[in-house]
């Protein structure tokens, strides 16, 4: 299940909230099974300043290419190395240990125009659906 | 019965493969130390270990000479045994590119009759051999098509329209052009939607790519108002001569309204795969790009046969003239069939297709049931129901013995079979191919669980092809 | 007369067009528009397979092959020995008539062939890792070039005026797609822009002689760019490799591992590069892994570069990677090994310095460059080369390229190890006879 706590893309990510403005983001469990086994993740190095909803990454299947945009603005505090020397982690914890970045968040107010969990679940259920 | 050694196992020292002549003039002196290698880290195996060593790698190919190989968009044809022993003539194997014109007039004229030939199978005033391949003559096309406009002083055609169903080449080579790509939908038919063609072609488009037929096996019978549609507006209309197979020797490319085409001499010419090469993808091209087409280019004069590089080239593709080797195949080839064999080629081809399409499509479904050309698009949605997927029939026809076709391309098409036969197929293989097919659907609906763990009786099975992309293993290394 | 290449005779036609449903084969065809379905096609009448063969075997008579011809002529492609071994292994069918190995359970031997080319190569070069092959050296060069330009991220691509300018060429009309800069540079440049994504230097260079790798590297790295560096594959059987001064990227032309010259086509674009870059580097790649029973075996990898799937993003449009020439490599490398490419490499040394000493000692010759060279040294002829070129084909010699455009009366010669000494002191008896001529 999607986490109560959590805030959601139209794109399939989700941001965290965390105290002291900043936000851990990841992609959701939808977009992990789309994908299939993940073999690598390019992500953004510290210290770069990133727009909401802009691209800032790629998560990499052995079939295909998904780019990784933003849920909000700031800048990358840390990304998880972890996940990135074992990419599995994300297919297994989307939402635990297969975080991807860590961000200082500019204007939380921008987590408004996300959805919460309700809507995300909704949303996740028609694009079930469909695809 | 694969094999699980690799050069670095079978190496010893104080082997070679081959025996080498002795020094005959004087040693020269060797330059400062710091210049030479201390070692070269090759392997050392004798010329029966090599020879043994290769021939069971051999074994484990299945190719068009195993059997029947249906590979949609690839044109798996027979390759004639002549054409590899032409190839092997002195004169033709044993030439240097940068030797005097005048020692090379065989050559050049076999380039330049090639040319020719190949401008009136599509219809086109000229002819570049120059690109290495089907991507590079795409390139090519593209690279043109930039300098034509810009020569019209024209700098506001930023962008190529490019089918939903094209096959991927075309939106990258775009764009290493510094292109935009748009994809125009298809319809319901399996057709371009010329809706969406005529509000996406405006004077910020440089060019529709068109592959005639489509990847569906589809031809698009509004090809005509296509041309005019794309002409009318500025642009120029791209062909990509892949499924040429299907019309070769019956329809001009360039009656139809396309500026400029690439082919593919390894697919419609019979030139062998070679495993993923050498392939050539030559270039023909109507009057208004002839000035474009790319360095050098075979001309004939008073003199003989020599080389020229046109008025307004894009350049040069390759240090040398492109695939001759594959070049003498496709123009032997030629030869062999003249007008009346290219069309038998295609007549047979789509014959064959159509018959796969009539035989089969109570089993799989179609998801345009229409007359195909030289390949048909099946899907394996009613499979998947059964939990079956496309990836799993085609791993089971390699346990009948069978090339599995094209699958999931072109993307249009959820879980894709794209199968062409060719014409150089008996009816009697592609019966033995219904039947597998025929048995595979029944299996689907029976026994499941042999398609999802299939193939059985291949030298390995499925592979694990996350692990080959999370711990790359690329290579072996010898010990320094 | 029935043709060969098709396996069906009219009563199979007729079943099928029955089952099908229509009457003739021209109703499959009524898509396409009507007056343009049956076009007319001018080309000459068919040949049977005999009178094709001597057709074609008039037509390779017309041309000067280089085993009848004594050849001093390289620059790029080099007419090496080939083992006998070579051909029998592409020769065999279920290698050259193979597909792209896609379905990799019946294409182990593609597969693995491709992986052990890639070891082979890298071995060769020094190289951290190696890609399937591309079309040849030139365009191998100009995948480099890109490839150092998305990695940098810089705009424009330096290049030294010792590259072979055909290759310049063709890295000019591939960076231009992006319209980006290529500049020449001389080799005594004190430093690069810093606008520069890499440095392009050909070793030995174009006029066959050694240049100062340690300082190129330098220079690149100094300003931020990466050292691509064009080699000699045969060179590597004595020289030490770029690879040992901190190149990022070595390409080559692998023609000369194993292939005939074939006027100048296929050849084989060998690509190499340090295992930071791996996922920037363009082409094929072949992997190793298991299979569900745990059996080693081979795949294509890490396809997601590629234009199958990335399609716009791809790192190129490239689809093929000349399979076949780089069998003929892998077992060229294989066949001679450790030692063999040793002796090659000097065999090809030694006479190269026998011949431009007795040349060198020839009134109105002189060698043009004093650096250290391989095989191709540059002569600076009495005459016009073209003049020299005549009479030695007349000789039945194919001599050097005439690089006059370049350096004055300038021609660049090659020797290898297919070469005899009688071969060179006939050359060096009729280039005498040029001495003391007046312009």
């Amino acid at each position: 299940m999607n986490p109560k706590e959590y805030k959601y893309t139209k794109e399939h990510e989700w941001i965290c909230p965390e105290s002291g403005n900043k936000g851990k983001i990841g992609i959701t469990n939808f977009a992990q099974s789309h994908l299939g086994d993940i073999v690598f993740l390019d992500l953004p190095s510290p210290g770069t300043q990133v727009k909401q909803f802009e691209k800032i990454g790629e998560v990499e299947s052995v079939k295909a290419v998904s780019e990784f945009f933003a849920p909000a603005s700031g800048k990358v505090l840390e990304v998880n190395q972890a996940a990135i020397d074992e990419p599995k982690l994300v297919n297994e914890e989307p939402y635990g240990t297969g975080w991807m970045v860590r961000l200082e968040l500019s204007d939380t107010a921008e987590l408004d125009a996300l959805m919460n969990s309700d809507e995300y679940d909704k949303f996740e259920a028609k694009a079930q659906e469909e695809g | 019965m694969s094999h699980h050694y690799l050069l670095p196992d079978i190496s010893q020292p104080g082997k070679i493969g081959c025996s080498l002549p002795e020094l005959d003039v004087a040693p020269a002196e060797l330059p400062a130390g710091e210049l030479l290698r201390r070692e070269v880290g090759l392997p050392e195996v004798s010329e029966v270990e090599l020879v043994r060593y290769f021939t069971a790698l051999s074994k484990l190919n299945y190719g068009v000479d195993t059997g029947f190989y249906p590979l949609g968009s690839c044109t798996m044809k027979y390759n004639p045994k002549l054409h590899e022993d032409i190839v092997k003539l002195p004169g033709l194997a044993s030439i240097h590119p940068y030797q005097p014109v005048e020692s090379v007039q065989g050559a050049l004229q076999l380039m330049f009759e090639l040319q020719e030939y190949l401008a009136e199978i599509t219809g086109m005033s000229a002819t570049s051999l120059a690109p290495m391949a089907g991507a590079q003559g795409e390139l090519t096309g593209i690279l043109m098509v930039k300098a034509y406009h810009q020569n019209r002083g024209d700098k506001a055609r930023r962008k190529i329209l490019v089918p939903d169903s094209a096959h991927g080449t075309n939106p990258a080579t775009s764009v290493m052009c510094g292109f935009e790509t748009n994809a125009v939908p298809s319809d319901e038919n399996g057709n371009l939607d010329f809706k969406s063609l005529e509000s996406m072609m405006n004077e910020e488009v440089a060019g529709l790519t068109l592959t005639l037929p489509n990847t569906l096996g589809l031809f698009d019978p509004q090809i005509l108002e296509i041309s005019r549609l794309v002409h009318e507006r500025g642009g120029l209309l791209i062909g990509d001569g892949a499924n040429l197979n299907s019309v070769l020797g019956k329809v001009k490319f360039g009656e139809l309204g396309v500026d400029c085409v690439q082919l593919n001499l390894h697919k419609t010419f019979s030139t062998p795969h070679g495993g993923g090469g050498p392939g050539s993808g030559p270039v023909c091209v109507q009057a208004s790009l002839a000035d474009f087409l790319p360095s050098p280019l075979v001309i004939k004069n008073g003199k003989g046969y020599t080389f020229t590089s046109p008025a307004k080239s894009i350049g040069r593709l390759g240090a040398a003239y492109g695939n001759f080797g594959v070049m003498v195949k496709a123009y032997a080839y030629i030869r062999s069939l003249g007008a009346e064999g290219l069309r038998e080629v295609s007549e047979n081809a789509v014959l064959n297709a159509n018959y796969l399409k009539e035989k089969l499509k109570a089993y799989y479904h179609l998801p345009y049931d229409r007359t195909c050309m030289h390949e048909v698009v099946f899907s394996g949605k009613k499979q998947k129901e059964k939990g079956v997927k496309t990836l799993d029939i085609a791993k089971r026809l390699l346990d009948y013995g069978f090339h599995p076709p094209t699958v999931y391309f072109p993307l249009v098409v959820d879980e894709a079979l794209m199968i062409e036969p060719t014409e150089t197929e008996s009816k009697a293989t592609l019966d033995a191919y219904i039947d597998t097919m025929k048995e595979i659907a029944r299996e689907a609906e029976e026994d499941p669980e042999i398609l999802h763990t299939a193939p059985h009786n291949t030298p390995v099975r499925r592979l694990d092809e996350v692990k080959a992309a999370r711990e790359p293993d690329l290579r072996w290394e010898l010990g320094k | 007369m029935p043709s060969p290449y098709l396996a069906n005779n009219d009563a199979d036609r007729q079943a099928m067009l029955r089952d099908i449903g229509v009457s003739s084969v021209e109703e499959l065809f009524k898509d396409v528009p009507e007056k343009y379905r049956n076009a007319n096609f001018k080309l000459p009448s068919p040949l049977s397979e005999l009178e094709l063969k001597e057709e074609m075997r008039q037509l390779s008579n017309r041309n000067a092959n280089l085993e009848d011809y004594t050849c001093f002529l390289g620059a790029g492609y080099y007419r090496h020995f080939i083992p006998s071994v070579v051909g029998h292994i592409t020769g065999r069918s279920e290698f050259y008539t193979a597909y792209t190995p896609y379905q990799a359970e019946v294409s182990q031997g593609t597969l693995q062939t491709i992986y052990e080319y890639q070891s082979l190569v890298c071995q060769l070069t020094g190289m951290e890792v190696s890609n399937a092959g591309m079309y040849d050296g030139s365009t191998a060069a100009a995948e480099a070039a890109l490839m150092a330009w998305r990695i940098t991220r810089k705009g424009k691509i330096a290049a030294l005026s010792t590259v072979s300018p055909r290759y310049l060429r063709v890295i000019e009309t591939y960076v231009s797609g992006h319209s980006i800069p290529l500049e020449k540079v001389e080799p005594n440049l004190d430093g690069l822009s810093a606008d520069c994504a890499c440095l392009v230097v050909q070793q030995p260079n174009f006029f066959g002689y050694f240049e100062d790798m340690a300082a190129y590297a330098q220079k690149a790295h100094g300003a931020g760019a990466l050292l691509v560096a064009i080699v000699d594959p045969v060179s590597l059987g004595m020289f030490k490799s770029p690879a040992d001064y901190g190149a990022d990227i070595i390409v080559a032309e692998g023609q000369a591992l194993g292939n005939p010259t074939s006027f100048g086509g296929p050849g084989l674009g060998i690509f190499t590069c340090r295992k930071d870059y791996l996922r920037q580097m363009p082409g094929r790649i072949v992997g190793k892994t298991v299979d569900v029973d745990g059996k080693p075996g081979y795949v294509l990898t890490m396809a997601t570069r590629e234009q199958h799937i990335r399609r716009e993003r791809a790192t190129s449009n490239i689809c093929t990677n000349e399979a076949l020439v780089a069998l003929a490599t892998a077992v060229y490398l294989a066949t001679l090994g450790k030692e063999g490419l040793r002796q090659v490499a000097e065999l090809c040394y030694h006479k190269a310095h026998y011949a431009a000493s007795a040349i060198a000692k020839l009134e109105g010759y002189s060698l043009v460059f004093q650096q250290p060279f391989f095989e191709e040294f540059v002569v600076r002829c009495p005459v016009a080369p073209s003049q020299i070129s005549d009479v030695l084909f007349k000789e039945g010699i194919i001599g050097g390229l005439d690089i006059s455009d370049m350096i004055d009366n300038g021609m660049l010669f090659c020797v290898t190890e297919v070469n005899t000494k009688s071969e060179i002191d006939r050359l060096v008896e009729i280039l005498g006879k040029f001495r003391g001529i007046k312009k």
